[in-house]
This record gives structure tokens, C-alpha cells and sequence, in this order.
């Protein structure tokens, strides 16, 4: 298989640490709750993806814990488009 | 006032539940049940089983969920369904009348048959009740035999490992999950199995469970070999249930047949769930699945229904991403698969629909643990299969659920000059802008 870094970059962590969130993709969680059990400041990630919102909580510090947690890959990083227009 | 009544609180009698109120704020809505746990996760009982989570994380309706729903439950099994009267018999807890039911009761793992089944110590994993007994059983069991095939036979396989438990699974066949899998991808999962000290044992089949004072002491295989166990632990396929459905005279196959408003072939009773079998256009055939998000959009759509909001579902090409042996895997669509001893009919967590052969071209690439198959159509992809690095899997549900048109690709998949990662990710990108391609940059 072509390596992964073969694919267009992602956004990294830090470009996301300033302005981003994390999503969750439709149609993949089980309702598990891996995510909420692990995220170190008790946000529950799992009520986000049942109702299939962003995670746009101010206090989320974007560590990734809960996307890299989820067994179903149903959570992913994403940018704010906080100026609007794509970035 | 409509009165409704819901068999079954899985997530689609819940959801069902959910739709109703949301149409008719007025409804008398009864959920009845005999799982005493109510609405959780079941898919989240192999992270129990594994120690991943503790059990209290399973519930996913807090109190204020339940009071927005303002529904009654009732406790106790539903004995017989009478539609020509409108009512639910409940066996000692009497009888409910009902304007619309919905039958939302689910599967049962398919009992092992052979001689010493019904030892104590041989479990299987369908319920909350289950599982807590499968720790328990795990926390004294030194060594234990899993049959089965599929998802749920790895869940219990791992989860018992994890918790320390000497493992051997055991194959019928030559190699895991012949149904769904090709080879190399069943030993890629055999491979990490064994790494993890699970013994694998092939072409054995269990065909006896010995006791000692009513407790499982061993197995015997058709080879006449004796393994010693503590636990033995099942997973060979589940099937609906279909008790009250086929006394009351609906329409059943291997579920209840559902046509698009999830009606089943009697007036005012639905089905929804694992119990239900619903229209795939993709392969043109009534499949069964055990999957918790179409369980979920199925119950949502009979609620709709039920309340005179008329809607369809729609079947989307089947779906799931589960861990087999550590090892991420996405499952989309039909793939074809190879006949499989371990299993009399599909496990939780899968699909009918992944084992149909459609006429198509299957394409591959491997590299160290990550596999990707393709089965190229005419026009769109068939199905796809992602082991390990997940990069395409939300593309590949996206090109594959939306049944995007491939010409534009389809003839340099074939010729398989360029990697078919890259060309399936950079043609995801270009046909699916909107959705997450302004994340790439």
C-alpha cells in the first residue's frame, strides 16, 4: 500500500490547538462512551456524537484523547473557519 | 390521545420512542421489556468485557433524557400479540391495548448444539446480563475455549485475554471468518491473535463440553482431544426473535419482512432492529443486519411512521468499523466471501449484505498490517474493505454510500498503475468537497 504520507497533509494538532474542534462522523458511533471516560476534563464526547454535534465546548483543550480512544473512528479533528472562507 | 406500544428498549425501541414524541407530544407511549438494564450500549459490551470501560459508562440516557421522552415503562415479557384485538398480552403483568405497536426485540446468540451445553460456565454475549457475567466468570477462570466466528467471537476472544485468561479459539475451518474476509486478512488478524498468546486451534470442531459438578471442566473436539477450560464462551450467529411475530401471523423470513414505512404485513404492528428484515437495493435482496446505527435510523423511521408522519428508510449500503485483533477494520457494502463453518448465521455487529457476491472486480493492496479491497462495479464501488491505516475509511463510506459515479477513475483503477489509495483518496477530495476537504491543506 502507498505509505500514508503519500496523502495530502492533514491539519496537524498544533493547527487545530488554536482554532479547532472535534467532530464526529455520522452514522459510526455505537454509544460505547470510550471518549467521555477518557477525556481529562469530563466532557461528555459521547452526547456530542449521539446527537452527531461538533464538540464546541470552551473548555475542550483539543489533546486528542478522545479521537485517538474511539475503536470506530468516528471522531476527527476539524478547523474552524474562523475567518471565514476555507483555510 | 394514541396509544403506543414499544417491544424492545434497544436503541430502536428508544429511538422509536424518540420519533414518536417528537411527532405527537401528546402520545401515550409503553415500553415494555425484559431486560431488566433498559437502553444501553450493546455494541459497548466487548469494551466492558475488555476492561476498556467500567459497566456504569454503557447507559447513555441520563434521567432529564428520560423525562423529556415521558414514557411508562413495563417490565415483563410480552407473551403474545393479538393484532385483530390491538393487544399485547404480558403473562402475569396482564395485557396492554395498543393503536400502533412496534416490535423492537432483537436477537438471540444461536444456543451451541452439543451434548453438556447447558453447564454452567458457557456463556454467551447478548446482553448487559451477559457480559457481567462474563467478567465474573473470567475473574476465577484460568483458561477458557471460544467457538464462533465473526466480530463477536474476536470480542470475546480479546476481552477475555485481556483480563488474563488463557485463550484458545477455536476454527472449524482453516482460517477466521471465511464469510467476510479474504485469506490474507484473516492471517493478518490470526497472526496478531497469536502474538497476543491466543492459541488458535484450526479444523477443530468442539462437539462435546465435559462437567465436573454441573461446571464446565473441558471440551472435547471431533478429534477426541480433550482441552480443559474453566469457561467456554459462544458466539456461532444469533437469530431474530420471532416467537410473537409468527404467532400473530406476520410475514417472517430470517426476520420480520418490513416494507419502506418499516410496516410489517399486519395492520398497525412495525418492526424495527435486529429483528427486522429490510430492502437492500444495492444487492436487490431483504437482509438482516445487527448493526446498531441502522437499528437506530430503523426505529426512527417507524416512529415516524406509526404517528401518520410518513417516511421512508432508506437502506444505505452496509456498514460498520470494528477492531479485530488491535487491528482497526471498516467494512462497506458486498465484498463475497467463502463459506463459513464457525458460524449458522450472521454474529452481532455484522451484515447479511457483506457476504453477497455482486458482479465486480476486486482490487488490492497490501502493506505490513493495512489492506485495502476494493470490488470495482461498473459505474460505482460495491464494497470496500480498510485494515489498519483508516485514512480511506470515511472516504470509502462516502464514495460507496452516495454511490458516486467512478467513471472518471474507474479505467486507471483497473490498469492499478497508481497506488489505489491514493487515486480513491484524491478522487474522495474532489467529488466530496464540502464535507471535510477543507481539513486537508
Amino acid at each position: 500500500m502507498g505509505k500514508s504520507d503519500s496523502f495530502p497533509k492533514v491539519a496537524s494538532r498544533q493547527e487545530v490547538l488554536a482554532a479547532g474542534h472535534i467532530v464526529p462522523a455520522e452514522g459510526r458511533c455505537i454509544q460505547c462512551g470510550i471518549c467521555s471516560f477518557n477525556c481529562p476534563i469530563g466532557i461528555d464526547v459521547r452526547r456530542h456524537a449521539w446527537l452527531g454535534e461538533p464538540v464546541v465546548e470552551a473548555h475542550c483543550l483539543t489533546c486528542g484523547e478522545c479521537v485517538r480512544r474511539c475503536p470506530r473512528g468516528v471522531l476527527h479533528f476539524e478547523q474552524l473557519k474562523i475567518f471565514g472562507g476555507s483555510s | 390521545m394514541n396509544r403506543y406500544v414499544i417491544v424492545g428498549t434497544g436503541v430502536a425501541g428508544v429511538s422509536a420512542a424518540q420519533a414518536i414524541r417528537a411527532t405527537d407530544p401528546a402520545a401515550e407511549i409503553t415500553l415494555v421489556s425484559e431486560d431488566p438494564h433498559g437502553f444501553y450500549s450493546r455494541p459497548g459490551l466487548a469494551y466492558y468485557l475488555s476492561g476498556e470501560i467500567p459497566d456504569k459508562q454503557l447507559w447513555l440516557y441520563a434521567k432529564e433524557d428520560w423525562q423529556r421522552l415521558n414514557v411508562r415503562f413495563v417490565a415483563g415479557r410480552a407473551t403474545r400479540l393479538l393484532p385483530g384485538e390491538h393487544r399485547l398480552e404480558l403473562g402475569p403483568a396482564g395485557a396492554l391495548t395498543y393503536d400502533r405497536l412496534l416490535l423492537a426485540v432483537g436477537a438471540k446468540a444461536v444456543r451451541l448444539p452439543v451434548p453438556g451445553a447447558d453447564l454452567d460456565g458457557v456463556a454467551y454475549l447478548d446482553t448487559f446480563e451477559d457480559a457481567r457475567r462474563l467478567v465474573a466468570l473470567a475473574r476465577r477462570a484460568r483458561s477458557a475455549v471460544v467457538v464462533g466466528g465473526g466480530i463477536t467471537s474476536l470480542e470475546l476472544t480479546e476481552g477475555l485475554a485481556a483480563r488474563k485468561v488463557r485463550v484458545h479459539y477455536l476454527l472449524r475451518g482453516d482460517r477466521y471468518w471465511p464469510a467476510v474476509l479474504d485469506e490474507t486478512e484473516s492471517r493478518l488478524v490470526e497472526h496478531r491473535l497469536v502474538e497476543d498468546g491466543v492459541h488458535l486451534h484450526y479444523n477443530t470442531e468442539l462437539v462435546e463440553v465435559l462437567g465436573r459438578r454441573g461446571r464446565v471442566a473441558a471440551i472435547r473436539t471431533e478429534k477426541g482431544e480433550i482441552i480443559p477450560c474453566d469457561l467456554l464462551a459462544v458466539a456461532i450467529g444469533t437469530r431474530a426473535r420471532l416467537e410473537l411475530a409468527q404467532q400473530a401471523g406476520l410475514e417472517t423470513q430470517r426476520g420480520i419482512l418490513v416494507n419502506e414505512q418499516m410496516a410489517s404485513s399486519v395492520p398497525d404492528v412495525f418492526a424495527a432492529g435486529d429483528c427486522a428484515q429490510v430492502f437492500d437495493p444495492l444487492t436487490g435482496q431483504w437482509v438482516m443486519e445487527t448493526l446498531w446505527n441502522p437499528a437506530r435510523w430503523q426505529g426512527y423511521a417507524a416512529g415516524l411512521n406509526m404517528t401518520g408522519y410518513e417516511t421512508k428508510y432508506h437502506h444505505r449500503p452496509s456498514f460498520n468499523v470494528t477492531r479485530l485483533a488491535g487491528l482497526t477494520v471498516t467494512i462497506i457494502g458486498s465484498l463475497g466471501g467463502s463459506r463459513d463453518d464457525d458460524l449458522l448465521t450472521i454474529a452481532r455487529g455484522e451484515s447479511e449484505a457483506w457476504r453477497f457476491g455482486l458482479e465486480g472486480v476486486t482490487l488490492y493492496q497490501t502493506a505490513d498490517v493495512n489492506r485495502l479491497r476494493l470490488v470495482v462495479g461498473q459505474k460505482t464501488l460495491l464494497g470496500a474493505l480498510v485494515m489498519g491505516d483508516q485514512t480511506l475509511s470515511i472516504p470509502l463510506q462516502e464514495l460507496i454510500t452516495d454511490q458516486t459515479d467512478i467513471t472518471p477513475i474507474r479505467e486507471q483503477l483497473l490498469r492499478a498503475d497508481v497506488p489505489l489509495d491514493k487515486l480513491i483518496f484524491n478522487f474522495w477530495q474532489a467529488t466530496h468537497p464540502r464535507q471535510r476537504g477543507d481539513q486537508h491543506g
